[in-house]
């Protein structure tokens, strides 16, 4: 089936379908929220539907600017997702990451780019920590890597509230939030009015570009998902489970810990401030937020930049639905039900695709009968 | 001595959810289904009985009877709200991990947006009583009376005898012994007239029971009877996975991984109670951080030589060989 590609057709091709399948779990989504509106406020409920869905054209640099750490969270979560690893620890290192990327930005004194180029660095090597530890826990003690995570991310989210609110140069008690970072660490803005956009959404996109060579044109990458399909298989035919184990959730950890420090250095459209962080012992969104961008995305690193893109689409028109007296949570209830639906989708689609099989079989049968 | 009896008095309500919640997430996943959505379920239920308890407040009603009936509303909504579950596993072969974190998800912002169109803010909150300073007759026993029947709640008897309706159905009937089939080899348990699906069904069913009681109960003992959507159940349904885990999914080590648990709990919250721990000064965080460092520690022992049911986390399928 797959060396002639050129006898399929398009839409029978397996991209199509999981296109199809993700299409099908948004507009359920959707049409749960719809619900959800029509029942807390029936006058009012189309318009702030119709608000949710168009919201994203008036706050567009900021839908970029909001996906950036999306992408990286999912691309976290699908490139786990491929070694056959559940990284629901994303939200842990997304926040190490942030912590890292911040004391850099306070605590070392670098003048000019070199600056947040280091914060970026610390904010992947904070990831990649974070991520670490379930990977040995993984590999070395063979505990399931969903627990160790989860109770990571709390481990995380307390380590890091306590060393913020510590410090007296990273923490305004006052405001009961960080201070505002020193210039030099902020990245280069694109320029979008009103806006946080800056160059570190094109770096998300390289990255995902990057992941994507490496699963598809590498040794590595390939070890990576024959480990993920057959782990006795892949050990039998010489490959090192322990060591893939680690390398993934260290990368994975990596990217995680990238999208907080690419949220937190970025640029305000206000001058003189920055993004700050609040110590306030919630875990982060973005993680969780994560594995739906990479559900969505069916794992693959450039369906999770359009998926990334289309979630934060909604949370820009949930935030403006505000104003029309909507709780923006109604976006994160809507994103709940799309994952729910696409944990379905995934099954009836390799369903849908046996079925094609099957029915191709017969028809070869019965064709070389009638020969 | 009254550090101690503090402590004890303190660590039981901590240890009912968790045991509760743990030994729903063992008839799941000893049926076949991995729980992950315990947290969800918890939050659900809480939300349900602290609703229901809301409702009631302003009526003659016994403070204890109102939480018995608030229980039961806790315990229909949480069978109602894992059947989600199992129809997603059981029916259409869904992934049980993902959907359970699509669950867990639904709830928060559920609470939220339910709770600013009725009361306008973040969460339910009840004025009901829940506390007992004294059990009669049984609260004057010496020593025994101070430590178990003294300034408690209702709930800890409840989930004593919920502990021993749930070992007898485990292992004394019929009934429980299918349950454990399906979660070992659901082929075999089919091949003699045993309908896994319907098995599958009841195994999340009862853990949605036991996960809404333990959510409602959570509210209760840790809550003060409210419940909120921004801190829900603070990782217990998670915490709670841990504790099946370390109790190696069978109930009397559920128990003793419970109060394990919410004894570390309830260590760090007590710290500036307990002269000892105070005068060390060490910084509260790390000993809020204890239950899930102690999590990973037992975990990283016992899961080498882990007794997980064999079949979890595999959706059925007649065919396969």
């Amino acid at each position: 089936m797959n060396k002639s590609p050129s006898k399929l057709k398009f839409t029978k091709t397996k991209g199509f379908n999981s296109f199809l399948a993700s299409l099908m779990a948004i507009v359920l989504g959707l049409l749960v929220g719809l619900v959800v509106m029509l029942i807390a406020d029936p006058t009012r409920a189309f318009g702030g539907f119709a608000t949710v869905l168009t919201g994203g054209f008036r706050k567009f640099g900021d839908v970029f600017y909001f996906a950036t750490p999306l992408i990286m969270t999912g691309l976290s979560v699908g490139f786990a997702y491929k070694m056959g690893l559940f990284n629901i620890g994303a939200a842990g290192q997304y926040t190490m990451g942030m912590f890292f990327a911040m004391y850099v930005g306070f605590m070392v004194p670098v003048s000019g780019p070199m600056h947040w180029v280091l914060a970026i660095l610390a904010g992947m090597l904070g990831g990649m920590l974070w991520g670490a530890i379930p990977g040995f826990f993984k590999a070395y003690f063979n505990v399931n890597e969903v627990i160790t995570s989860i109770m990571f991310n709390y481990i995380g989210m307390y380590l890091v509230d306590m060393w913020v609110s510590n410090s007296s140069i990273m923490y305004v008690s006052d405001m009961a939030r960080t201070n505002y970072l020193p210039q030099s660490v902020l990245l280069p803005s694109l320029g979008f009015a009103n806006s946080n956009l800056n160059i570190s959404f094109i770096f998300a996109i390289v990255a995902a570009l990057l992941i994507w060579t490496v699963l598809e044109k590498t040794t590595f990458g390939y070890e990576l998902k024959a480990t993920g399909f057959n782990k006795n298989a892949s050990i039998y035919a010489g490959m090192n489970g322990k060591r893939n184990i680690m390398v993934s959730l260290i990368i994975s950890g990596g990217l995680a810990g990238l999208g907080g420090a690419f949220f937190l250095l970025a640029p305000s459209s206000i001058a003189g401030s920055s993004i700050t962080y609040e110590p306030i012992n919630i875990l982060a969104a973005a993680g969780f937020n994560g594995i739906a961008v990479a559900l969505l995305g069916v794992s693959n690193p450039i369906g999770i930049i359009f998926s990334a893109i289309f979630i934060s689409w909604l949370q820009r028109g949930g935030t403006l639905a505000n104003i029309s007296g909507f709780r923006p949570e109604i976006i994160d209830l809507v994103i709940a039900v799309i994952i729910y639906f696409s944990a379905f989708a995934i099954a009836m689609k390799e369903g849908f695709m046996r079925l094609i099989s099957k029915k191709k079989k017969k028809n070869e049968l019965t064709s070389k009968e009638v020969k | 001595m009254d550090t101690v009896f503090y402590l004890v008095q303190n660590t039981l309500p901590v240890a009912v959810p968790l045991l509760l919640v743990a030994l729903g997430g063992m008839f799941s996943e000893r049926s076949g289904i991995v729980n992950i959505a315990l947290e969800g379920i918890m939050l659900f239920g809480a939300l349900c009985g602290s609703l229901t308890a809301y409702m009631l407040q302003d009526t003659a009603l016994n403070p204890q009877v109102i939480l018995l009936i608030a229980m039961l509303v806790a315990a229909i909504g949480g069978i109602m709200f894992s059947a989600l579950l199992s129809f997603a596993t059981v029916n259409m072969n869904a992934d049980q991990t993902i959907t359970g974190i699509s669950l867990n998800m639904f709830v928060p912002p559920a609470v939220l947006l339910l709770a600013k169109s009725m009361f306008g803010s973040d969460g339910v909150t009840t004025s009901v009583k829940f506390y007992i300073q004294k059990v009669p007759v049984l609260g004057d026993i010496p020593i025994i009376g101070r430590f178990f029947f003294q300034q408690t709640y209702i709930t800890v008897y409840i989930a004593a005898i919920l502990l021993v309706v749930a070992y007898i159905f485990f292992y004394k009937t019929k009934l429980g012994l299918r349950l454990r089939a399906c979660g070992e080899h659901p082929q075999a348990a089919d091949s003699v007239g045993i309908n896994v699906y319907h098995m599958r069904y009841l195994g999340v069913g009862i853990s949605g029971f036991l996960g809404g009681i333990g959510g409602f109960f959570y509210a209760v003992g840790i809550m003060s009877g409210n419940c909120n959507g921004h801190t829900g159940v603070a990782g217990f349904g998670f915490l709670a996975l841990a504790v099946m885990i370390f109790g190696q999914w069978k109930p009397l080590k559920i128990l003793g991984a419970a109060l394990f648990f919410a004894f570390l709990r309830t260590l760090a919250y007590s710290v500036p109670l307990i002269p000892f721990l105070n005068n060390l000064h060490i910084d509260n965080t790390y000993y809020k951080m204890l239950p899930y460092i102690a999590t990973m520690i037992v975990l990283a022992l016992t899961s080498k030589n882990s007794r997980a049911p064999k079949a979890e986390g595999i959706p059925y399928d007649k065919g396969a060989r």
